[in-house]
């Protein structure tokens, strides 16, 4: 379409539209609405292997990994010991360094505990790891992170699964401003259109999972949020135009009986 | 071989043929050592470790791989979701 790729830490990214492993009803229905999406980044968790079960399929038997890249995160941590644990797990298990770093807060609103995240962020970028953590849309804690070595930052538009899209924009467009770095929009998308305006107000990516796995026909959601992530980078390229008031007419006025 | 030790595995009660190393216990289990990292009592162990480290009585293995997930809390998944290695 164009050639507008994102970089992190040195790698390249063609999707904009990153997404989450959970929820389907199946590891077809997994592979489908990610193959429809476009994305290329894939986010999946790190869990006891089922022993007593092993007839049951494997999630990356069903995702190429020359394709995608695995992002594992460290969903379900709620202390900065679990959260590193689980990252250094990630990294024995795969085979790059990259981790979506969640140290959650709260069990209701799964917010981040951004203290405790920075914390284990300090600690894992000291092991090599490339830490792209789940943070509040706070701009304060975002800039801590980027100095702390984060080489980019995914705020939250609202709780996790809440379909709530973006609570708050302004926020967004300050961290925007404040850090050098990507801005992932991480959580809280719940249609197409939440999706168009993070790109729209300057995000560099958008990651969901709820949104489409949650969807009544998950593949169709899946093809929405792709082209959703297009026009909305392509919109906020192409700069929009300002709000006014008053009507401004399309029209000339010359040549009017 | 003969006598069975007692270990732990991903919580649950196992017995091993003594003198088994993790390596021994992951071909038991059919589990493929691509994709997965495993705890021993807390350490992680290199995969190349897999087969020289053996296992004693009351070792806790913890064997864990990727499964289905975004930023979800583990109760929240769907069986769909889950995965195994």
């Amino acid at each position: 379409m164009y050639d507008d790729r994102l970089v992190i830490a040195g790698r390249e990214f063609k999707s904009r539209l990153w997404v989450g492993t959970g929820k389907y009803k199946d590891f077809v229905e997994t592979r489908k609405a990610i193959e429809v999406s476009g994305a290329d980044v894939v986010t999946v968790a790190v869990r006891r292997v089922n022993i007593t079960d092993r007839s049951k399929e494997n999630l990356l038997d069903f995702l190429d990994p020359k394709k995608y890249t695995i992002l594992p995160n460290t969903a379900g941590c709620y202390t900065v010991e679990d959260a590193v644990r689980y990252a250094r797990l990630a990294r024995a298990a795969g085979v790059s360094d990259l981790v979506k770093l969640e140290v959650l807060g709260d069990e209701k609103t799964l917010f981040p505990d951004t203290a405790g995240l920075i914390e284990a962020a300090k600690i894992l970028i000291k092991e090599g790891f490339i830490v792209l953590p789940y943070t509040n849309d706070d701009p304060i804690v975002a800039k801590k992170l980027v100095d702390i070595g984060c080489p980019a930052v995914m705020p939250l538009a609202a709780p996790i699964g809440s379909g709530l899209g973006i609570r708050n924009p302004y926020n967004l467009k300050i961290i925007m401003e404040t850090v050098k770095v990507p801005i992932i929009v991480d959580a809280g998308v719940g249609t197409a259109s939440d999706a168009a305006l993070a790109m729209e107000y300057g995000a560099d990516a958008v990651l969901m999972n709820t949104a489409i796995a949650g969807a009544n026909d998950p593949i169709a959601m899946a093809e929405a949020m792709k082209y959703a992530v297009q026009a909305g980078r392509l919109a906020y390229k192409a700069g929009r135009i300002p709000r006014k008031l008053y009507a401004t007419a399309s029209s000339p006025i010359e040549g009017m009986l | 071989m003969g006598e069975a030790l007692k270990i732990q595995v991903n919580g649950q009660p196992r017995l091993c043929p003594t003198g088994s190393t993790v390596g021994d216990l992951l071909r038991e289990l059919e589990i493929k050592t691509e994709r997965v990292a495993v705890e021993l009592n807390l350490e992680i162990l290199d995969r190349q470790d897999f087969d020289v480290r053996s296992l004693k009585p009351g070792d806790r293995v913890e064997i864990l791989s990727f499964i289905g997930g975004g930023g979800l809390v583990s109760g929240e998944r769907t069986e769909g979701g889950r995965t195994d290695v």
